[in-house]
């Protein structure tokens, strides 16, 4: 294998604690070493440009049934969107949904190594890990959901922690996910019968456990299991003028547990796309709607264990998908656009909506300002998370725009002064226009490195340039030093970095993708437990009469579906 | 000899399925799909006895295959023949730019044929392509 | 006392049973004929391991498919065509040649089919398609093609065939007629099963079948809706009123209003209401239009009621080729990759367009029979071109191809993933091996893509 030393470069590493200084970073045998420990390296000049350890995406929907349905249900999100192949690059096609192919190309130009699939339903985790399989250069991870399964509602409307917690073992090794993640919890089950659960102690029908009992339950659960991930939570009512009290409530579930874990992770709960749920009033006219990102950036930097990410409207036409299905059915009926549905057998639903937000409507600029303000409040950029919630607020390749707005006041004074129409009533109704904090290229290594990694338990391989770590660094043509006078030149050098190596493979070179990457892995958690004959028979009972598939034809098992498996083992039987 | 009118629809049968799994170049196959089915009424009005072989023309093509009392009925005024080549011989190709041939609902006659042979699946496509 | 959950998993996998000394039984077998997609076949075999003696559990349609399998007469390397019109076996080498030389010489090459076979063969199949600028279609193009363009227009309300079971008290058949085409379906997912909240089995729903013909599936129902041929849209149409309550006609496509009333209240009443469909809307005039307004139908339902809609999909694996080419490509048929980027057009891109057109000069065929199931026409076309035919069986498609290439049945003696009509994928088994010496469709594809991948390098 090659070794990389990529000279003079401004390198941020907030780990390490290195703040734009002026040195040298090597590559050897995929790992990081120190710049001394290399001799016959490949030079690459990277003066005058920003170096950072590749970035960490926590959260976004890149691969698995519901992206997929939203790439062939919207032909109109390729028009105008391909990328003829050419040299090793195969086609690429799609604006808001891109396939699979393009999201590896997307990722890379972005800097990108690791990606983690927010939400896998665990009866298509094959679709899931097919669609991985396919997604070239980054490594990536998927999160089964469980906040709405039968096993987790049974188990936890009794208090049973420990059966829960061996239910995930199991079905985490059956499926090959991650971790716990949590949508809408008791929502989408009700949705089944179509209602929903809208605050957090709504009871779910035939069931009778809240969201309030799921979120607390299934962060025990997690915690008891030692798992790398915290529980990743999307709160009820998401996008509801007025949710910020329900959003409150699921945070404070977290009050009083402690994270427990040899990943150096200290969240016990992280909200997704928390801009989504924080909102006041009672519509979302611009004489009710309010931001209330600050009531709950309040309380979120008054904790040490909750985490988050922002999930910032981009103000495009996109495609929103989430697991969610009670929200998809209501956002059809307010835009009137075609609606995608799959309610999942015991464990989970899913919508499918395109979406517009409008520069020219009041709430597409509220919403946009709502997320900017979350990244702008935060004290501790540790906890905060760069995201789009991709494609539901905005799609992947917009990362860098938000990257401009967070690190530039004068790009925000010029969106409420000259693209949003109602930039004055937005001012008004949000914090935006209070804000003029500037995120720092320091700031933002934290934000879309060093955070994520450490709440995914992946701080050890991923996030930082320390010796020993995976061999991923980005190298983008910007210079901390020079091009401070145009926001513009941050949204372009993110996304175009002129170099990537990804595994101790040269991935991009000189701005060009010149490899689809031999090494990509996909990551999954093995978490041995004490054996447990209630739950082993409750899913064999489960499987003979309720699912239409075997117990033994559950499994994901095979070359092709995972050819080169990183398996995270974690031993939860003390 | 009379002639009768009927609007003609095609589709999978149980016997079409096991057939042609059980390979397509078999007599069984064409005895399985190489008919078609009529009512009672249909059967009275073109003045034939119940498995003679009928010739099926549509402006598309034309087909021999035989005449059978309908199975899933009664349907006054349609045909069925199982798909397959013997139906595709004469359904409406149409897609009306959908990318879908028309194959239920072409208008077709039938003759009675029980001088001509029904062919098997490969007699028949060879003589019609090649 | 302590032992992983995957080792607990390995020792209740053993899908192998053994039966007294002789057969043994192989358990838990995908069954790869139709979109049912039914994970509970046994199949039984001799004591060698090698012949298959019965198989439990199938329909008379999948016990076939494995039985045949093992036919005697079957073929097992590939024919070239003679100038006389006689076969003449050739090495698989051979026939990669020629399939790669016809594909590179080709202008617009057709790579239709791609139903019945494995979702990795349908990916590699894919990067040939690319490399050499091919038209791919797959068999959605004569099947549920128009639901998928009609999803593209509206969406479609869906669940997993277990949520049917689970929760389904209202149960539609349109146009289609499962107790012929997917005879297990009724028994798994539909009509019978005792599931969570359906614990009466048939007795907690209620059946409506509408088709033209008096169907065997019709026999079962609740309400036979007995429509005249090719009027679905505005039988879909009175029920949209119907269920808004307002004044509809005397008869609606031969249907009389209060019939049409009766039913829009037994939907609206259910708990959760399902409409599966088939070939009577997709193929009928109106095609994708018949689709879209089922679908708003069932979106209107979901404003009094939970609703469903779930397209009956014909061949195991259709859906798969579907989902394959959305991740790769963006589109889930009709894609013309001729310009470097995927292109999608159906009329213009679909296969019997193309072939009517004289817009393709060669055709690939793989794990599908055009030559049984398009217009005679289209087939014509294909038997004057190069052609290629990568099937198990000798078909209509075969006899009209210059070259047949026999390959490995996906499901009995290759694995594979394959995706159910709801997308549930589920990996098929192997059951037996392959006769000696045979390639799957994958490793053939593989050939042909390394050779084409040569050929182009040369150029």
């Amino acid at each position: 294998m090659t070794d990389y030393i990529i000279r003079n470069g401004f390198v941020y590493d907030p780990v390490l604690g290195i703040n734009g200084d002026i040195m040298d970073v090597a590559v050897r045998d995929g790992k990081i070493v120190d710049a001394g420990d290399v001799t016959k390296a490949t030079e690459i000049d990277a003066s005058g440009m920003t170096v950072m350890a590749a970035a960490v995406d926590i959260h976004a929907h890149v691969a698995g049934p519901k992206v997929n349905v939203g790439r062939n249900f919207r032909p109109e999100d390729k028009l105008f969107n391909c990328n003829v192949g050419s040299g090793v690059k195969r086609m690429e096609a799609g604006f808001s949904v891109p396939t699979t192919i393009r999201t590896g190309y997307l990722y890379a130009r972005m800097g990108f190594g690791f990606s983690m699939e927010a939400a896998m339903p665990p009866l298509y985790a094959r679709h899931t890990h097919e669609e991985i399989v396919d997604t070239p250069i980054i490594d990536q991870g998927a999160l089964p959901v469980f906040g709405n399964n039968w096993f987790v509602l049974e188990y936890i409307k009794e208090n049973e922690v420990e059966n829960t917690a061996a239910y995930i073992a199991w079905l985490l090794a059956q499926t090959k996910g991650y971790g716990v993640k949590c949508v809408n919890p008791g929502g989408t089950e009700s949705w089944g019968w179509g209602m929903n659960c809208e605050t957090v102690d709504d009871v779910v029908p035939y069931f009778d456990v809240t969201p309030r009992q799921i979120v607390d339950g299934l962060i025990a659960a997690n915690e008891m299991l030692g798992l790398p991930h915290c529980m990743h939570v999307h709160g009820n009512s998401l996008g509801e003028p007025g949710n910020y009290g329900v959003t409150l409530d699921t945070l404070k579930i977290a009050e009083g547990h402690k994270p427990n874990n040899e990943f150096g992770r200290e969240s016990v709960l992280h909200h997704t796309h928390l801009q989504f749920h924080c909102y006041g009033g009672e519509s979302y006219a611009s004489k009710s709607f309010e931001s209330k990102s600050k009531e709950v950036m309040d309380y979120v930097n008054s904790t040490d264990n909750i985490t988050f990410d922002l999930g910032v409207v981009t103000l495009d036409e996109t495609t929103t998908m989430t697991a969610d299905g009670p929200f998809e059915f209501h956002l059809s009926h307010m835009n009137s656009l075609k609606w995608a549905n799959t309610d999942v057998e015991l464990e989970t639903g899913s919508g499918i909506v395109p979406f517009i937000y409008n520069p020219k409507t009041f709430i597409a600029g509220a919403q946009w300002a709502v997320g900017l303000e979350l990244g702008l409040l935060v004290k501790d950029p540790m906890k905060a998370y760069v995201t789009t919630d991709a494609p539901n607020a905005g799609p992947l390749m917009r990362y860098p725009r938000v990257y401009k707005w967070l690190m530039s006041a004068k790009a925000r004074e010029d969106m409420l002064n000259n693209v949003l129409k109602y930039g004055d009533s937005i001012r008004a109704r949000c914090y935006i226009g209070e804000l003029d904090r500037e995120i720092s290229l320091y700031e933002l290594a934290m934000m879309t490195r060093a955070g994520p990694a450490k709440t995914l338990g992946l701080g050890h391989m991923f996030g930082s340039l320390k010796a020993g770590l995976e061999g991923d660094v980005a190298v983008y043509p910007y210079n901390p030093e020079s091009d401070t006078d145009d926001p513009e030149k941050i949204e372009y050098a993110f996304g175009n970095c002129a170099t990537l190596i990804k595994g101790g493979e040269l991935i991009i070179k000189e701005g060009e993708v010149v490899s689809n990457g031999r090494q990509k892995r996909t990551f999954w958690v093995n978490a041995k437990t004490n054996e447990n004959p209630v739950v082993e028979r409750d899913i064999s009972e489960k499987f003979k009469r309720y699912y239409t598939v075997t117990q033994n034809n559950y499994t994901v098992e095979g070359h092709h579906y995972m050819p080169n498996p990183y398996v995270i083992e974690v031993d939860a039987t003390k | 000899m009379p002639e009768i009118e009927i609007n003609l629809i095609s589709g999978r049968t149980i016997d079409q399925g096991v057939s042609m799994e059980n390979g397509k170049e078999k007599i069984a196959y064409r005895n399985a799909c190489g008919i078609i089915e009529l009512d009672a009424e249909e059967f009275k009005k073109l003045g034939a006895y119940r498995n003679t072989n009928v010739r099926v023309t549509s402006e598309f093509g034309s087909v021999v295959v035989k005449a059978i009392q309908a199975t899933q009925g009664p349907h006054p005024g349609l045909g069925w023949i199982p798909m397959g080549p013997w139906a595709n011989a004469v359904v409406d190709p149409n897609t009306y730019s959908t990318g879908m041939p028309t194959f239920k609902g072409t208008p077709v006659k039938v003759e009675v044929a029980s001088d001509e042979p029904v062919l098997d699946a490969i007699a028949l496509i060879t003589q019609e392509c090649l | 006392m302590s032992r992983s959950w995957m080792r607990l998993r390995s020792l209740r996998r053993s899908a192998y049973r053994q039966v007294g000394n002789l057969a043994k039984i192989v358990t838990d077998v995908v069954c790869p004929f139709c979109g049912t997609l039914c994970d509970d076949l046994e199949v039984a075999l001799d004591d060698s391991g090698e012949k298959i003696l019965e198989v439990y559990n199938a329909c008379a349609i999948g016990a076939a498919k494995f039985l045949h399998s093992q036919a005697e007469d079957r073929l097992t390397r590939p024919q070239m065509k003679q100038e006389d019109g006689s076969w003449k076996e050739v090495t698989y080498d051979e026939a990669v040649e020629y399939t790669a030389q016809m594909l590179i010489d080709a202008k617009k090459p057709l790579m239709y089919g791609w139903s019945s076979t494995s979702c990795s063969a349908q990916s590699v199949g894919s990067e040939l398609g690319e490399v050499v600028g091919a038209c791919m279609d797959n068999t959605a193009t004569v099947c549920h093609g128009s639901s998928l363009i009609a999803v593209q227009d509206v969406g479609i309300p869906s669940a997993t065939l277990g949520e049917i079971a689970n929760r389904a008290d209202r149960v539609v058949f349109w146009g289609c007629n499962p107790a012929h085409a997917h005879p297990r379906h009724m028994s798994r997912y539909s009509i019978f099963p005792r599931g969570f909240f359906t614990g009466k089995g048939s007795k907690s729903r209620k059946m409506v079948v509408v088709d033209p013909r008096r169907t065997d599936t019709a026999k079962m129902a609740d309400i036979h809706l007995q429509l005249e041929q090719g009027h679905d849209y505005e039988l879909l149409s009175a029920i949209r009123v119907a269920i808004r309550g307002e004044k509809l006609p005397k008869t609606v496509a031969g249907i009389p209003a209060e019939t049409i009333y009766e039913v829009a209240e037994t939907l609206k009443s259910g708990r959760f209401a399902v409409i599966f469909f088939g070939m009577g809307v997709t193929q009928s005039l109106g095609k994708n239009h018949n689709i879209d307004i089922a679908i708003a139908v069932t979106r209107d339902l979901n404003d009094y009621t939970k609703a469903a809609i779930i397209p009956m999909r014909g061949h195991y694996n259709v859906t798969g080729s579907g989902q394959v080419w959305g991740w790769q490509f963006g589109f889930p048929f009709c894609l013309d990759l001729s310009r470097g980027f995927a292109r999608y057009n159906p009329g213009d891109s679909s296969s019997n367009d193309l072939l009517i057109r004289d817009e393709v000069d060669a055709a690939f065929v793989l794990g599908s029979d055009p030559g049984a199931h398009f217009p005679v026409g289209s087939v014509r076309k294909i038997a004057q071109m190069p052609s290629v035919c990568i099937d198990p069986h000798i078909t209509p498609t075969s006899a009209v191809s210059k070259l047949h290439v026999p390959v490995a049945f996906v499901g009995v003696e290759v694995g594979g993933c394959a995706y159910r009509m709801d997308n549930v994928p589920i990996e098929t088994r192997k059951v037996v091996e392959p006769p000696e010496g045979m390639l799957t469709d994958e490793e053939f594809l593989t050939m042909v893509l390394k050779r084409v991948k040569e050929m182009k390098g040369a150029a």
